[in-house]
């Protein structure tokens, strides 16, 4: 099973993988924050190491997880999200921190 | 070294392409053959750092540029059409088995972990084939054009590996030079451990560090630890190496077996680039600053320092350099020469000046003045 999940992206990955503010995804189910970074991955090889480690999967320092207005960055990467994002009625934003010049 | 600097002087040349690497992008600079007149492309992956773009001396529309970003990691990018178009290929450097550990500035261990690519050398013959030096301090090659890349774990694993420790811009692998007349033999650099020679193509190292002393060292024969911020090497001469330490200027006659002082008359001995004329294996150039703390040139002028004798004699180029309120650096991959008749000469600074000569140093003019802070320079000299 998977759910049709819309991502959006900062505008220095939006330029690495050449897409618009948002991408859609087939996500497997459950959909949480692993799988929908699985599935960019594999959608965007590119995006590889950008978001997160390629062996250890820990999210990048100065990266964070946003779903339906709250900052999911700590939260288990394997806990499922917001039915919202899992509906594709809201979009899981990947953000770049307010961090550094 | 430029990326044609095998071209034999006379042969027929058309221009040059300068490839500068900036804190928030990548430009290139073209001109022909006289050097005067220049257009700008830019910036290449803006607001990302462009720690170093260099062009393969075997097929010279092919460049590799670094481009990293403290949000996003590190992206590998390479252009087979001389920088019109680029396209990402591999960013995964994985240490070769247990990543091990290396000093940390308390004196404790700490684990090895890639932070991103300092500098590219592309193969002298084969333009898939290019070496990656990184931080923290590891060499990696690719076979593929970038696609794929494996560590050549014998200079991280030889005995002095956990004694290596970062310096102040961390602890990064900054110099590769390869030999052309040994395609076994290969150098190394490494803020703050010191030069490393590999005799069999990039498999087992050793140190080459006899002869440098360092402040802060009690050990004054201390086999590793030394900060060396560039080293040079002449294609013709390639068993003589110029080395910008920390402190001092130093000299090589026997392939870094052993090191011997040419700071001479230099006002200061302190600086990041160094690097050796295209037809003149004696005269070399370094941008010496003020100290370890002031990183600016002195007394408020923008000097590059020539020695046409191999060292100890030096003299100042000033003509179209600033010579008063200038507070500049030039970092270390940030000079380069072509390898047209007259050698041109160029240099970028944590201004975002990027100079050129095209009379051996003894004139200078900016190419652009207001980039962002260059973090390297290089030259291809296109046939």
């Amino acid at each position: 099973m998977t759910a049709r999940v819309r991502v959006a992206l900062p505008e220095h990955l939006r330029n690495l993988a050449k897409v618009g503010s948002e991408v859609e995804l087939e996500v497997a189910t459950p959909v949480t924050t692993a799988a929908i970074l699985d599935a960019l991955e594999e959608r965007y090889p590119v995006l590889g190491g950008t978001v997160r480690d390629y062996g250890t999967h820990r999210r990048r320092a100065f990266v964070r997880f946003f779903a339906c207005g709250e900052d999911v960055s700590h939260e288990p990467a394997d806990a499922p999200v917001d039915e919202a994002v899992a509906s594709g009625r809201e979009p899981f934003l990947v953000v770049g921190a307010t961090a550094g010049g | 070294m430029s990326a044609m600097e095998h071209v034999p002087k006379g042969a027929a040349m058309s221009g040059v392409r300068v490839l500068v690497g900036t804190r928030k992008g990548g430009f290139l600079l073209t001109a022909d053959g006289k050097r005067d007149r220049w257009q700008v492309s830019g910036p290449h992956f803006p607001g990302w750092e462009i720690y170093h773009m260099k062009g393969s001396p075997a097929e010279p529309n092919r460049l590799y540029a670094s481009q990293s970003s403290g949000w996003f990691g590190q992206v590998v990018q390479r252009s087979d059409d001389g920088g019109r178009t680029w396209e990402a290929v591999g960013n995964k450097f994985e240490y070769e088995g247990d990543a091990g550990t290396h000093q940390w500035y308390d004196g404790t261990q700490h684990p090895w972990a890639f932070a991103r690519v300092w500098h590219f050398e592309p193969s002298l013959t084969d333009p898939d084939t290019v070496y990656a030096g990184v931080e923290d301090a590891a060499l990696f090659r690719s076979t593929d054009g970038g696609a794929n890349w494996q560590e050549l774990p014998g200079l991280r694993k030889q005995p002095s590996g956990p004694h290596w420790q970062p310096g102040a811009g961390g602890m990064c692998l900054h110099t590769i030079l390869l030999d052309p007349a040994n395609p076994r033999r290969m150098y190394v650099a490494i803020s703050a451990a010191g030069a490393f020679r590999s005799d069999d193509g990039g498999t087992t190292w050793r140190p080459i560090n006899r002869g440098l002393r360092s402040q802060g060292i009690p050990d004054p024969d201390a086999e590793v630890g030394h900060c060396v911020h560039r080293i040079a090497m002449h294609p013709s001469r390639p068993g003589v190496l110029f080395m910008q330490k920390h402190w001092d200027v130093m000299r090589s006659d026997d392939a870094g077996d052993s090191w011997h002082e040419v700071s001479g008359n230099l006002p200061t001995d302190f600086g990041f680039p160094i690097d050796v004329h295209a037809h003149e294996p004696e005269t070399i150039y370094v941008v010496p600053i003020k100290s370890d703390s002031e990183h600016y040139v002195m007394d408020g002028k923008l000097r590059v320092y020539r020695s046409r004798s191999g060292g100890n004699e030096w003299e100042a180029l000033t003509r179209g350099l600033p010579q008063q309120d200038c507070y500049v650096n030039v970092l270390r991959d940030a000079m380069a020469v072509d390898s047209l008749d007259s050698c041109g000469i160029y240099f970028g600074t944590t201004g975002g000046q990027v100079y050129a000569s095209a009379d051996s140093g003894d004139s200078w003019a900016p190419i652009v003045r207001d980039l962002p802070a260059v973090l390297s320079v290089e030259v291809q000299t296109l046939a």
